[in-house]
């Protein structure tokens, strides 16, 4: 309970911060769409009109407010150049983000599905086997893909699978018409890519957690006790590692989502990364906010599910004394 | 304790060689060591801590930890060279035929499961009982243990029982595949005197109910006493002596065996005075909503030492963190050298502070390990009398030569120490404040009894010299008659009783402090036997 209403004390205090960063950016979106001879009156009329001239208080709780109801306000862009014309062609914030939205979450999703057991096999076997030369180039690899950023890694895949060997397509462009298997097939990249930036962290502290365990008394005591070797592993070691690996996996699903600002970018694919990346250029306020409101509590409910996951794996916290 | 002749030899170790490897390279830990045992016999291996008691005894099993190996060496187990042997075949006697019972009980059940389900773990993978019986045979063997709750203690998990009860129950998980051999390591020195007791008995009567072999390891002759036909005494990874357990209690051979329980034979004359250096009067004190110190008045007499004993919980470390202003009491108040303290640390001047100083228990925890001695001994003189330089390291040395240390030791490292002269180092950092009080919280418990006659010894030949007054907190009843001249007896947070030593040691004793008293085993083979039966009656 009271790490729910930490929780949400965290998106507070990011919902403040990025709407007071956005407010400190030099130049705004009036002057941006009207160009730099528009008037003076024209520019304060359309500041009026966005609501741009109120005081940042009011607005961030005016904002806040509309949040609450699940409305992120209108985008700014799409807006007619010409003063008085009617016909508006501003979208609503909500409307922009959520198919971006569902993409993204598609392409993390898969991503994840691939990551998440891969890198738990390879680093339960890795501390099987431990200093073994199986172990010992698992974590050397791993120490690789971590280490590479993650554009890097989208070119040398596009360069093996899609150049050298032209497999799988470079432009992950998805539509609302896709279907699921083309959409497979176009998204094969950047689902590669995400795969494995996370993967080697994920594999490396699963390792460690495990051997941690491994060296713990009621380890030995089971191996005396004629436990098997996957009976030490699967029965007495897993079930205590499961807090510090689903800490693990909560912070690198949501470097994923982060991550897929620039896989996105590289890839060409119609995801939220992208929609945010566009609408910083564009000045796009509500659009940019409610990204980053997006982003920020994707981390803290991942964070809570992780610390979920802690509480019910150990018995000490769910039946106390 | 019959002829071994007439029996039937169950196991037998030659020449046991086993290498560690440590600090970058290979050490012996067992330098050809033989044991026999014979179908329900108990052996006790006894020898300080590094003696390779335990490496033996899980050797016994075929087990070496990781970090070790058998270089040399048979382990017959009824006929089969369990040295011999893979993994895979081991792993077919291990917990079904030959099963151990380790020394932390708290640390050696997996914290994720169920204590039933530990229970019959190895017995299930048997196959021979479903499990419906076997849990009904768990629930009978928690019962003849006197478990309480026999018939639901098994669906709690590790953190819900208390450590002797778990100890129990880590026997009946030995028990329940009945084995042939059990292998109990240290299985009650993590325990208080007064658990001890129950949980010596338990195991005994159990063992000698299903006539199980056993190898008993432990550091505390007097225990073995109780539970082995016959004792072998290592040191070093090799044999000092072995005998039938009264012969050796009643002749010891060697020296070394003798001066295994040389603490016992340390007595000091009491005497007291009026004159009290330190009175804490009434005294409450609770950690956050838990309130552990009930009503405690004690008066320290100056230039003495007074012993507080209890078994753990009892509030004796307590009273030292509220003495020394760690942890502030909600009321009552401590009065030090005619003054009142107050009862925080911010609030205590520094020469208040100076005065009383405390030594802990674990001398390792106690000091930076990145600090040299020079440094750790150096820091309290420049801090407290504002010393430095040349004339510092004068006083260090000066205070090395008083704990029987030499400059030598100036450069070096707590890692490059050993446990003795760690914690000499943390006697001569509380004298280097020049304290007039100093408080030892089971200074002693962590090391060997050779290694606490010395430790005990250069704190009595201190307060001669310094007249310096001790509050010697510990479990340990003979380090208490070795050292105190007034005892404070503590019970759940409650001052039992305070007084001369010799009054508080001979009876009458209020009903508490005779159980703790009585609790502590002594070198009598049958001690256990006849408490039991006076307690019964």
């Amino acid at each position: 309970m009271l790490r729910l209403t930490l929780g949400l004390v965290t998106v507070f205090a990011f919902s403040v911060i990025i709407f007071s960063t956005f407010s400190f950016l030099p130049g705004d979106f009036a002057t941006e769409i009207l160009g730099q001879s528009a008037t003076k009156s024209a520019v304060k009329a359309l500041r009026a009109e966005l609501g741009l001239d109120k005081p940042p208080v009011t607005r961030y709780f005016d904002w806040l407010g509309n949040v609450f109801q699940g409305d992120f306000g209108s985008s700014f862009s799409g807006r007619s150049k010409v003063q008085g014309d009617q016909g508006d062609r501003s979208r609503e914030v909500v409307g922009l983000i959520i198919p971006r939205l569902k993409n993204t979450l598609f392409l993390t999703g898969v991503a994840a599905m691939l990551a998440i057991p891969l890198s738990l096999i390879l680093g339960i076997s890795a501390a099987l086997y431990r200093n073994s030369y199986y172990d010992r180039s698992a974590t050397g690899v791993s120490l690789v893909t971590v280490s590479s950023p993650e554009f890097f890694t989208a070119y040398i895949f596009i360069l093996l699978l899609a150049t050298l060997f032209p497999v799988f397509p470079t432009i992950a462009t998805v539509d609302e018409d896709t279907t699921l298997v083309e959409r497979f097939y176009r998204t094969a990249l950047p689902v590669f890519t995400l795969t494995l930036i996370t993967m080697g962290h994920m594999m490396r502290m699963t390792r460690s957690a495990i051997i941690n365990i491994l060296s713990s008394e009621y380890i030995e005591m089971a191996k005396l006790s004629g436990s098997s070797r996957y009976e030490v592993i699967v029965k007495h070691a897993l079930p205590n590692a499961w807090a510090p690996i689903s800490q693990v996996i909560a912070i690198n699903l949501a470097y994923m989502l982060i991550g897929s600002v620039v896989v996105e970018y590289v890839f060409n694919y119609q995801g939220i990364g992208r929609l945010m990346v566009g609408s910083v250029y564009n000045r796009d306020l509500p659009v940019v906010q409610a990204c980053a409101l997006i982003f920020a509590s994707t981390y803290v409910i991942l964070n809570l599910i992780a610390d979920l996951i802690g509480i019910i794996s150990n018995p000490r916290l769910l039946y106390p004394k | 304790m019959t002829s071994n002749k007439s029996k039937e030899l169950l196991l037998e170790m030659k020449n046991i060689h086993i290498d560690g490897f440590s600090d970058e390279r290979w050490h012996k830990i067992l330098k050809g060591v033989d044991l026999t045992l014979y179908r329900g016999e108990i052996l006790g291996l006894i020898g300080e801590s590094g003696a390779g008691k335990s490496t033996m005894g899980k050797a016994a099993m075929g087990y070496t930890q990781p970090g070790c190996k058998i270089i040399n060496g048979e382990v017959n187990f009824n006929g089969i060279d369990l040295a011999k042997l893979t993994e895979f075949e081991k792993r077919k006697i291990w917990g079904t035929k030959i099963s151990y019972v380790a020394q932390s009980a708290a640390a050696s059940f997996n914290p994720a499961h169920r204590l039933m389900d530990q229970t019959i773990s190895a017995s299930n993978r048997l196959k021979i009982n479903p499990t419906d019986v076997l849990k009904k045979d768990a629930v009978q063997l928690y019962e003849s243990l006197q478990l309480p709750d026999a018939e639901n203690i098994g669906d709690r998990y590790p953190h819900q029982v208390s450590g002797g009860q778990l100890q129990r129950i880590m026997t009946a998980m030995a028990m329940s595949p009945r084995p042939e051999l059990i292998i109990f390591d240290e299985p009650t020195t993590a325990l208080d005197v007064t658990t001890q007791v129950e949980v010596l008995s338990a195991m005994r009567s159990i063992v000698d109910k299903f006539n199980t072999a056993a190898i008993y390891i432990t550091h505390d002759l007097a225990v073995v006493a109780q539970m082995a036909d016959r004792i072998k005494v290592l040191r070093y990874g090799e044999e000092v002596e072995e005998a039938e357990t009264r012969d050796m209690l009643s002749n010891p051979k060697e020296e070394y065996t003798k001066s295994l329980w040389s603490v016992r034979s340390l007595i000091k004359p009491e005497e007291t005075n009026q004159d009290y250096i330190l009175s804490i009067k009434n005294i409450d004190a609770a950690y956050g909503s838990s309130k552990v110190l009930y009503d405690v008045s004690i008066d320290i007499p100056k230039g003495k030492t007074v012993a507080i004993v209890g078994e753990s919980g009892s509030g004796k470390s307590t009273t030292a963190r509220v003495i020394t202003g760690l942890l502030p009491q909600s009321s009552g108040e401590i009065i030090f050298d005619g003054k009142k303290l107050s009862p925080k640390l911010e609030q205590r001047s520094k020469e208040e502070l100076r005065k009383i100083q405390i030594i802990f228990q674990m001398p390792d925890t106690a000091m930076n390990p990145r600090q040299t001695v020079d440094e750790i001994i150096g820091r309290p003189i420049e801090f407290y009398q504002g010393i430095k330089g040349k004339e510092r390291e004068s006083k260090v040395i000066e205070l090395l030569k008083m704990i029987e240390l030499d400059e030598t030791f100036l450069d070096r490292l707590p890692s490059e120490l050993s446990g003795g002269q760690k914690q000499r180092i943390c006697i001569a950092r509380a004298l280097a404040a020049n304290p007039d009080l100093i408080i030892c919280d089971e200074v002693t418990s962590a090391l060997d009894q050779i290694v606490q006659e010395g430790i005990l010894k250069l704190l009595q030949k201190l307060q001669k010299d310094l007249g310096v007054t001790y509050i010697f907190i510990t479990h340990d009843i003979a380090t208490v008659k070795a050292i105190s001249d007034e005892i404070v007896v503590m019970y759940q947070g409650e001052v039992v009783e305070q007084g001369l030593k010799s009054k508080i040691l001979n009876p009458p004793h209020p009903e508490y402090t005779e159980l703790l008293l009585s609790s502590v085993p002594e070198m009598d083979p049958d001690w256990l036997t006849s408490l039991l039966n006076k307690r019964s009656s």
